[in-house]
Order: C-alpha cells, then sequence, then structure tokens
C-alpha cells in the first residue's frame, strides 16, 4: 500500500511517501516558515523525486492533534484536498502516538510532551510489547508539575522523554522528576511523518481510515472565547 | 477541457464556507454556500477560532456538493481559485491548504484571489454588458473601497476607510441599540419602520481627501446620543436611531461615489460586498447615479455577501491574463487590493 504521511503538528512541519514497509521520501524541516508555506513544496519535491503517480495512493495519514489549532488545521485541509482529489480515505494519528512511534521497540516508558502554553503540555503515556504501541494514558492536556508527580508516582525504570515540550521544561522536568529519565536525541525527538505513516498503517489494517469528509482535528481544548462563555455562565448560575 | 473554461472557486475568508463552479468567467454552475452565522450570533460577532473549525468540518462537503450540482468532476476542471486574503488568517488558510491540496492531487492549475477582487467580478454574474472601465463602490464588513476597474483584474484605488468599514459599523450600532448581530439586515429591517430625519447624524469628512470614509465618528455619534438620552430619561425610537443612522452611512456613500463619477467622467458604477444587500443603499444609489446620469449596476443580494462564484469569475480573469500561484501560496489576512 502507498501512503501520503503528514504532520504540521507543531513547530516542525514533515512530509513522507511510505510503500508497505519502505520509507520511499520524507522531508522534514524545523525552522521559522509557516506550515502554510512548506507543506505542499515539500510534498511536491518529493514527489517529483520518487515519480510519484498520485493515482497510486491508498490513503493520506495526518498527525490529527493535538498541537498548535492553526498547524492541525494546514494538515487536516491538505489531508483533506488530497483525500477529496484522489477519492482516498484519511488515517487519523493522534500526534503523540505518532510522535511515541519514534521509539520503536524501546524498553521503558514513552513519554512524549508537546507545549501547550498556558503552563501545560499535550501529552500521552506509552509503552511497546513487542511491536506492539500500547496507549497507557490517552492524550491530554496538563500541567508539567502534575506530570511529573504522575510519572514519579508510577515508579518505571525508566522514562524517555522526546517533543518540543522537552526544550521549554527540561530543567523544570529535571527538577521535578524522581525517577530514571532520558531525553530522545535529535533524529527522533520531534514529530516525523515517517513515523505517523509507519504507525498509520497499523491502524489502515485494524480498519480505522475514515472517509476524508469526515476528519477534523483533535484539538482536545475549547476555542478561547467557548470557554470564556462556559466561564461566565457558570458564574451565572451560582 | 470541454471548450469552456470551468473552475473550482473556494471561499473561507470569514464565516462562510463557500464553494462554486463558474464557467467562462460568467456562468454560475454551482454556488453552494454553507453560513455558520447562528454559530457566531451567541457571541455577537465572529469568533476567527470557531469560524476556522467549522470551516475544516464543512469544506469537503460544500467542494463536492458544488462539483455535483456543477454536474463536474475534477477531470472537467480547468483550474482550482481560492481566496487568500484579506480576512481572518485562520479562516483563510482553511480554504487555501484545501484548494491547494485539491489542485496538486488533481493535477490542476492553482489562482490565489483577491476577497476585494471577487466582491467587484460578482457584477459581472448577471449583467454581461458591464465591462471596464466603470466605477467601484465595494462596501460589506471589512472593507469599504471606492476604485476604478479600468481593466478586468486591474484597479485604482480612490478612497477607502479611515476606520471602521460600513458593515462594522451597522454591526456596532445594531449592537448598542439592542438588534445583536448580525447588525446590517437587522438594521435595514428596523429602519424601515422609521423616520430617517427624525435624527441628524453627522456625515463625517476625512480631511483632505473628498473619496475617503470615516464610519466610527458617526458611531460615537450615535452612542452619545443614545447615553444622552438615557441620562435625561427619554426613550427614542429605536427605528428611528436604526433609519436616521442608516441614511447618514447611504448619503456619505452615495455622495462620494457621485462624485467620483462626475470629475472622473465615468458612466457606469457597480456596488458590491455585503452591505450592497442593504435597501436603503441600492434605492440611495439607484437615485443618486439616476440623477447623476449614471447607469448603476448591483448583483443580487446572494452575490452581495460572501460567496465562492464571484471568487471563480475573479480568477477567470486573473487566469486569462495568465495569473497562476504556486504551491507556496499562503493566506495574507490584510492583502490589499491591486497586490499580489
Amino acid at each position: 500500500m502507498k501512503l501520503i504521511a503528514l504532520d504540521s503538528s507543531g513547530l516542525v512541519a514533515s512530509v513522507a511517501i511510505l510503500e508497505d514497509d519502505i520509507l520511499r521520501a520524507e522531508y522534514t524541516v524545523d525552522y521559522k516558515k509557516t506550515h502554510s508555506q512548506t507543506l505542499l513544496p515539500m510534498l511536491d519535491e518529493i514527489s517529483g523525486m520518487i515519480s510519484l503517480e498520485r493515482s497510486e495512493i491508498d490513503a493520506v495519514a495526518v498527525a490529527a492533534g493535538p498541537g498548535s489549532f492553526t498547524g492541525l488545521r494546514i494538515g487536516s485541509a491538505t489531508a483533506k484536498g488530497l483525500g477529496l482529489a484522489l477519492g482516498k480515505p484519511i488515517i487519523e494519528v493522534p500526534t503523540l502516538a505518532g510522535l511515541a512511534y519514534n521509539l520503536f521497540g524501546a524498553d521503558g516508558l514513552i513519554c512524549p510532551i508537546m507545549d501547550a502554553r498556558r503552563e501545560q503540555v499535550y501529552n500521552g503515556l506509552y509503552r511497546f510489547e513487542g511491536s506492539q504501541l500500547i496507549t497507557l494514558q490517552d492524550q491530554r492536556a496538563l500541567a508539567v508539575a502534575e506530570l511529573a508527580e504522575e510519572l514519579n508516582a508510577m515508579q518505571e525504570d525508566r522514562v524517555i522523554l522526546l517533543g518540543d515540550g522537552v526544550a521549554v521544561y527540561r530543567e523544570l522536568l529535571d527538577r521535578l522528576l524522581t525517577v530514571p529519565h532520558l531525553y530522545a536525541p535529535a533524529n527522533c525527538s520531534r514529530q516525523r511523518a515517517a513515523s505517523v505513516g509507519a504507525y498509520a498503517r497499523t491502524l489502515y489494517e485494524q480498519g480505522k481510515a475514515v472517509p476524508a469528509e469526515r476528519h477534523a482535528p483533535i484539538y482536545l481544548r475549547l476555542s478561547q472565547a467557548e470557554r470564556e462563555r462556559a466561564a461566565k455562565g457558570g458564574a451565572h448560575e451560582q | 477541457m470541454n471548450g469552456h473554461t470551468d473552475i473550482l472557486a473556494i471561499e473561507t475568508s470569514c464565516d462562510e464556507t463557500a464553494v462554486a463552479v463558474v464557467r467562462d468567467g460568467r456562468e454560475v454552475l454551482s454556488n453552494i454556500i454553507y453560513t455558520q452565522i447562528k454559530l457566531h450570533t451567541v457571541y455577537g460577532g465572529v469568533v476567527p477560532e470557531i469560524a476556522s473549525r467549522k470551516h475544516i468540518e464543512k469544506i469537503n462537503y460544500v467542494v463536492q456538493k458544488a462539483l455535483d450540482e456543477a454536474g463536474s468532476s475534477l477531470d472537467e476542471i480547468d483550474a482550482v481559485a481560492v481566496t487568500y486574503g484579506p480576512g481572518l488568517v485562520g479562516a483563510l488558510l482553511v480554504g487555501v491548504a484545501e484548494a491547494k491540496a485539491i489542485a496538486w492531487a488533481a493535477q490542476k492549475p492553482l489562482i490565489g484571489v483577491n476577497h476585494i477582487e471577487g466582491h467587484i467580478c460578482a457584477n459581472y454574474i448577471e449583467h454581461p454588458s458591464l465591462k471596464p472601465p466603470y466605477l467601484g463602490l465595494v462596501v460589506s464588513g471589512g472593507h469599504t473601497h471606492l476604485i476604478i476597474v479600468k481593466d478586468y483584474a486591474e484597479f485604482e484605488i480612490l478612497g477607502r476607510t479611515v476606520d471602521d468599514a460600513a458593515g462594522e459599523a451597522f454591526d456596532k450600532v445594531a449592537r448598542a441599540i439592542g438588534l445583536g448581530y448580525p447588525g446590517g439586515p437587522k438594521i435595514d429591517a428596523a429602519a424601515k419602520e422609521g423616520d430617517p430625519g427624525a435624527i441628524a447624524f453627522p456625515k463625517a469628512k476625512v480631511n483632505g481627501s473628498a473619496y475617503d470614509f470615516s464610519f466610527s465618528g458617526l458611531k460615537s455619534a450615535v452612542l452619545n446620543y443614545l447615553n444622552h438620552a438615557r441620562m435625561v430619561g427619554e426613550k427614542p425610537r429605536m427605528e428611528d436611531v436604526a433609519a436616521s443612522f442608516q441614511k447618514a452611512v447611504v448619503d456619505v456613500l452615495c455622495e462620494h461615489t457621485v462624485l467620483a463619477a462626475k470629475e472622473r467622467q465615468i458612466s457606469e458604477i457597480a456596488l458590491a460586498g455585503g452591505v450592497s444587500a442593504n435597501s436603503a443603499l441600492r434605492e440611495g444609489m439607484r437615485r443618486a447615479a439616476g440623477e447623476a446620469g449614471c447607469r448603476l449596476f448591483v448583483p443580487s443580494p446572494v452575490y452581495c455577501t460572501d460567496n465562492a462564484a464571484m471568487i471563480g469569475v475573479a480568477a477567470y480573469y486573473e487566469y486569462q491574463k495568465g495569473v497562476r500561484s504556486g504551491w507556496d501560496l499562503n493566506a495574507v489576512p490584510g492583502l490589499r487590493l491591486g497586490e499580489r
């Protein structure tokens, strides 16, 4: 099967083309240009490199969230446009599970963190059992201190941290964590579309693709206006 | 692909998810609009993040419906067009990313279109005789532009608002007199029951520029009038306030337009944008243009408010000129008319 995979959920813009067990091409950029300017030119470039026949694509995988709201929508709208034009489904990969897949087969608790602003991180907790990615804790937004407390209580032999949240919270984590922990190196520390695509393939085999028109990002948070309105409504009820 | 040039056009600059198929720049084969107005009403205006979220949920359904209703498929489309500015950046980005991906996957040319240019071009849909040069007045929630359309896709800006757009003033005044959102149609309806001569609101002039507009002073004058009435215990008829405010806006728009027509010796005037659906503006401009010996063109209300058919029309003329956008096309929230 042939897959296009996209991740523009965070600082990284990444695209990949996979064919069965082979990564045909991948292009990953972590730079200040907006994803709107980079994502499709990158896809166009790698497609040209491998003379991709667009009609041969079977599905489009996308890091579906959480992440930057705008970044997620650029990835999702790109995936939806591709899905519509090619008549193919979308495989929604939870962003944090996609990140965890960077560390396939690792021994230990995998703890990806993405900077979620407002002093929180997006995080999920994962472990590999054989070749299977097990989700111990679904992705959510929480305070770093809260996460550290959770990790300490789990008493794991080792915790592997990765994601763009590391750059922001590494000092704090070193101070708070009492369990052995290490940080992933540059080759696997941030979003990679190849990981999104590889994990997507396992989801696809489980029948988890959705029609392109039904896909929407997983934000994990309401918009600010909705939060404020809910807060006001709560105040009225008291 | 069939002897015609068929363009698939996408518009998501504000709170309408809109897609159309337009043939040869003049014939609308389909024009689908999913409006989010109800979602934003409780907030008293468009919430950008909510608008963006709704666009991404709806976009493929609207694209598919536009193709189906046109009896078309992507194979038969010659180019994909999309509004890339001005507008809300998050909302624009949904349409831009979607259009780029469709064009790339279907191997079609991509054309980025200016939203204001789209509004002007809405006039070509129903007025086959309208051809440049002519005078254009674009009035909407975000824009107030008085321009000369020198040629297809070529503009000279004579005047613009220095503060609030005309539609913005309608929204703010509607909120102040308790009519709610969206202000344009609500003030239009209330004004029909009111006396436009009841209150003399000021018609703001911009120093040194006969063609520019200013509406924030007028808005303040309405608010001051309401405050004063409250302090002295009077209850003004809101219908009169609406009618008098509306008259002040319409008078200024008509005066500047007719002045430009006389000074630049142009005999055809085209109205465009959401506010041109306002019945008092349509009537007032018809009268003013008639008195000045000018011919007036106004789109049907459905082509005044945001739609993608107008984007498909504008794209056709850009396409004819050889304009093509790259895969790096980005949303430009502050895009100006005539810029690329």
